[in-house]
């Protein structure tokens, strides 16, 4: 067994979504991520199946892995106890800890969700913050938020929520005390280093592309998040 | 198989939901887009049904989002769930209720894993330790907020003043519930009626008088798909799951949609507004779309609250003909108002759908 295959077994959700496959394809018919792009989980659990390490280095490299929408429709109907979501889940571990993430179009993106949900748990406490959520980057809000969001101070003040303040209550303030822990979190257990990762294999992308690579909502960020990146 | 049969099976799908006394843990997605909609839930607990419910400050994400798209470890979101544990131990709590269907999917998953693999719950509690000096127990109680509402529906339903009913017909209205994935598809046993025929907001509607929409697509997934959505150039996959869905309910002419996640109440609002901008669709009557509220937002609505108080308001589907099909009265020069009656410049109209 080659040292990816050893890699892959370390990891609790492969081996709690790998069973035996019988190649039956309910998850693919249940799938909505197969429903609107071209993913087929049924492939995905028969390619780590065969424990074939070059197949496994293909797959951690391809988009296949990030097609996947983790809302695990899958785990409730595999008749077999598999779940193609786990195993996917634990290929993207593998393909952000190799670099291989940053192989292909799809996998790079990963960039964006680091600098938007990922950093928004250690600088606000929350996934999502209403100060970070422009609608010119989701413009599916629609002018009904852009008035709540631009008027917030009225808006959210009139629903009794505790924005901008220290204390209970929604959209409080986390305290720093709160965020510390999250930060020792993080740097405890593996957290910070796939951050790490994701940013110094993405720099060296950005770097071929020639690129502004500066953080935070630099030019490589808006390349990958508007889906402009060239093909190669 | 016999009927009898059948519902033995289903009464597996029970769980004991707590009496009282439970530590809130709150949603990023719901303070955020639905910003009245905690502090609503939490007004129905503690004034409606005089229950006690803890709202820790010292809380935080449960990191859900981030895990599910791919950058955070296991191990990661274990010790923020730890720590979570950690604060309601110290605050002398022992039952968990949780805003957010993916968060109570997180929640269940770690408690599974910890019971399956005693090893990992120890690394856990290393790592929790050794991060922030915090120990904890684990909950004797975790429900989601909508198992807690299904609970006291009956008791809630003796205290509204508007039943779902159309006031001109008298005829039920007719209502789709939409149940987040993650409520009862990873672990069927821990939803009220599990995957297959979740009861959680079907009771609600049974219990409040109206009639369930039993459409074909009632369980696929909203199409939030996680970093599908958070990524703007892939939130095609988004979209083009929830018009399957709406796609699918419209010919049976739903009134209302309820759902039990924050990110479904969100995207099958927000996703119409975009079909309807795109494509000229609406769903609705007269160019509006289906109002999607969420569980609480319908309960508080019912029992009189104003629309605008409990933030109905900050939906992009207009909820005003629900308003009218239920005679609920209400003030539209008051819709827009900031604290205190201030006047604020009012959103924009969309080209096509219609707001109010």
């Amino acid at each position: 067994m080659g040292d990816l295959f050893k890699e892959l077994e370390k990891d609790i959700r492969y081996r709690e979504g790998l069973k035996a496959c019988i190649n039956c394809g309910i998850c693919t018919s249940v799938c909505p991520a197969a429903e609107v792009s071209d993913y087929d989980p049924r492939m995905v659990v028969d390619t780590v199946q065969q424990k074939d390490e070059n197949l496994l280095r293909d797959l951690l490299k391809s988009d296949t892995i990030w097609r996947c929408g983790e809302c695990l429709s899958c785990k409730t109907r595999c008749p077999r106890g598999n779940v193609p979501c786990y195993i996917i889940q634990s290929l993207r571990a593998l393909s952000i800890e190799t670099g291989l993430f940053a192989e292909s179009k799809e996998g790079r993106k990963q960039l964006v969700v680091k600098r938007t949900v990922g950093d928004h748990i250690l600088k606000y406490g929350y996934c999502v913050y209403i100060d970070e959520v422009q609608n010119e980057w989701y413009p599916e809000q629609g002018p009904v938020w852009e008035w709540l969001r631009e008027n917030r101070e009225q808006t959210l003040a009139r629903f009794n929520t505790s924005y901008g303040k220290d204390q209970a209550g929604t959209l409080r303030n986390t305290a720093q005390e709160s965020l510390d822990d999250l930060r020792r979190i993080f740097d405890e257990t593996g957290g910070t280093a796939r951050f790490k990762k994701i940013e110094e294999f993405s720099a060296k992308k950005a770097a071929e592309a020639g690129k502004e690579f500066i953080g935070d909502r630099d030019e490589y960020f808006n390349v990958l998040n508007n889906g402009e990146e060239q093909e190669k | 198989m016999a009927k009898s049969r059948k519902n033995e099976i289903w009464e597996a799908y029970q769980k004991e939901i707590a009496e009282d006394h439970y530590y809130f843990a709150r949603s990023c997605i719901r303070q955020n887009f639905f910003p009245a909609a905690e502090g609503l839930y939490l007004r129905i607990l503690t004034e409606e049904l005089g229950l006690d419910v803890f709202d820790d400050p010292r809380q935080t994400s449960c990191t859900g989002i981030a895990y599910h798209s791919g950058v955070l470890p296991f191990e990661t979101i274990m010790t923020v769930v730890a720590r979570q544990f950690a604060l309601m131990t110290e605050a002398g709590y022992k039952n968990f209720v949780v805003s957010c269907v993916t968060s109570f999917g997180i929640y269940v998953e770690v408690l599974e894993t910890w019971k399956h693999n005693p090893d990992i719950e120890k690394r856990a509690r290393e790592a929790l330790f050794n991060a922030t000096g915090k120990t904890f127990e684990i909950p004797e109680n975790l429900v989601h907020a909508s198992d807690v509402i299904y609970k006291y529906r009956d008791k809630l339903g003796e205290k509204i003043r508007k039943r779902l009913v159309n006031a001109s017909t008298g005829e039920p209205l007719k209502v789709v519930d939409h149940i987040g994935c993650h409520y009862a598809k990873i672990f069927p046993e821990k939803g009220i009626g599990g995957a297959e025929f979740p009861y959680v907001l079907a009771g609600m509607i049974d219990s409040w008088g109206g009639d369930q929409v039993d459409y074909p697509e009632r369980r696929h997934c909203c199409g939030f798909g996680f970093r599908q959505y958070i990524i703007k150039s892939n939130r095609g996959y988004s979209v083009a799951n929830s018009k399957k869905k709406f796609d699918s309910m419209e010919p049976f002419k739903p009134d209302l949609i309820i759902a039990n996640c924050p990110g479904c109440t969100y995207f099958m609002d927000r996703w119409q507004y975009v079909i309807a901008e795109m494509e000229g669709k609406t769903y609705g009557a007269d160019g509006y779309g289906i109002p999607v509220l969420t569980y609480e937002e319908l309960a508080g609505l019912l029992l009189g609250y104003d629309p605008w108080d409990i933030g109905l308001q900050t939906h992009e589907v207009a909820v005003e003909p629900l308003l009218d099909k239920l005679g609920i009265k209400y003030n539209p020069e008051t819709k827009y108002d900031g604290l205190n009656g201030k006047k604020l410049k009012v959103p924009e109209n969309p080209a096509c759908l219609r707001i109010c």
